[in-house]
């Protein structure tokens, strides 16, 4: 017989409930034992799958495959309206805008495309750190030192970046540390620690804090963007890592940041 | 190279190795993640347009699960039955794993090859929502969205699949006395 909370404390360990509900939860586990040990199970098996489970990437000859379809779609695309879809049921592109157009408010939205297509990009900081995530994302791009030791890492970015951030191997809390980058970001030379967690790279940039206004916590793309103060230096951690997680380590890297200030 | 298409590239496509590894997970016989994905990226490309929002990825992996939906009826419809060894995890996830160099990588490989097993033993709606959550790291909405379920059918299947997966992996790895690591 299972206890009727199991599900809550299930939730509660995925970070779906509230504070008040949290706050419940925790009390209900001190008394329980059997939820105590299905925290302790859960736990088990994401820290099994998060290390054990392969690190994949698309492999190169298929993401090539993928880029010649749609080359060949994008064609097709310019000729004629594309074929119906199988799979996935959309409005067809040219019936939607022949719709579209022909409906009163087609001026507006041609004006309104218009407006998108020419009107002035203005190129924000949370932009250039998406393209900069983005890329480094291609292959060969990541890492320009690979190590996981801090003292490797660091050293590296005196000839290489501007600036010199903290860097520690965080594994025993999930976030290994892979090695560091030189990137150019807000104008300048920046330094780039790069961390994976289970299957996904998180990227924390840094540089010489001018910044007058750092983005606040943004989603942008499917990416998450947390962003920091830490001395004189800016920081931005970037990753489609869950949000929570994300969160995670700029706390580790916070406290480093206070300790070795006030070191 | 049009507008549509560099943005479709600059969103999209980054999540790429995600959908890789979600049509890894759903279909394991070799060769048929490849199609599924070509299939769903293309999907994508066309529906571009109908995109509204800012979680790319779930709209992306919901695709993928469409396209392995579909793939999969067509192969039964033809009535093709993959060969148990085509099951196996394996040869499907003998792919591109970039693992930076530990020094335990031996055990590690065992271990890895132990879980990929297990959990292509689990039914495939638990493997998924599974791999959703752990792998993937995406949130109960965003998985009830991907898998077109209530979120209420995403936390139960999370329960058994995790129940499953720790009963399993004590008897297969905790139970056998093993070197010391």
């Amino acid at each position: 017989m299972r206890c009727a909370e199991s599900m809550r404390v299930q939730a509660y360990f995925d970070g779906e409930v509230d504070a008040v509900t949290g706050a419940d939860v925790e009390r209900h586990v001190e008394h329980c034992a059997e939820c105590c040990a299905l925290l302790r199970d859960l736990e088990q098996v994401r820290s099994v799958m998060r290390r054990d489970s392969a690190y994949v990437r698309t492999p190169p000859a298929l993401r090539a495959r993928v880029m010649r379809a749609l080359d060949v779609e994008s064609a097709a695309n310019a000729e004629s309206p594309p074929s119906v879809a199988r799979c996935w049921r959309i409005p067809r592109p040219r019936s939607f805008w022949a719709g579209a157009v022909s409906g009163a408010g087609g001026t507006a939205l041609a004006a309104s495309l218009l407006f998108f297509l020419w009107a002035p990009r203005t190129t924000s900081l949370v932009d250039e750190l998406v393209n900069a995530h983005v890329r480094s994302l291609m292959p060969a791009h990541l890492i320009d030192v690979a190590s996981t030791d801090k003292h490797t890492v660091k050293p590296w970015f005196a000839g290489h970046a501007d600036v010199s951030p903290v860097v520690a191997d965080f594994e025993p809390s999930g976030f290994r540390l892979i090695g560091g980058r030189a990137d150019y970001v807000n104008h300048q030379r920046s330094a780039v620690v790069v961390y994976q967690h289970g299957s996904h790279v998180i990227n924390v940039f840094s540089w010489a804090g001018n910044t007058p206004s750092l983005p606040s916590d943004v989603t942008r793309n499917g990416f998450h963007f947390i962003c920091w103060k830490t001395g004189d230096l800016d920081y931005c951690a970037v990753s489609d890592t869950a949000r929570s997680e994300l969160l995670g380590l700029v706390l580790l890297l916070q406290d480093l940041g206070a300790r070795d200030r006030r070191e | 190279m049009d507008e549509r298409r560099a943005r479709f590239e600059a969103q999209v496509l980054p999540h790429l190795d995600a959908a890789y590894r979600f049509a890894q997970w759903l279909s394991p016989a070799p060769g048929d993640a490849d199609d599924v994905v070509q299939e769903a990226v293309l999907r994508a490309f066309r529906g571009f347009d109908a995109l509204r929002g800012s979680d790319v990825k779930a709209w992306l992996l919901a695709i993928v699960r469409n396209c392995h939906s579909t793939a999969l009826t067509q192969r039964q419809r033809r009535g093709f039955v993959p060969l148990p060894e085509d099951n196996g995890a394996q040869t499907a996830y003998a792919m591109t794993a970039n693992t930076p160099g530990p020094e335990d990588v031996c055990i590690r490989g065992d271990e890895q090859r132990t879980l990929d097993r297990l959990i292509a033993a689990l039914p495939e709606e638990h493997r998924t929502v599974l791999m959703l959550r752990e792998i993937e790291e995406m949130d109960y909405r965003q998985i009830a969205q991907i898998t077109n379920v209530p979120i209420g059918t995403v936390m139960s299947r999370l329960a058994r699949s995790r129940a499953a997966l720790k009963a399993r992996w004590l008897q297969e790895v905790e139970g056998e006395p093993r070197a010391v690591r």
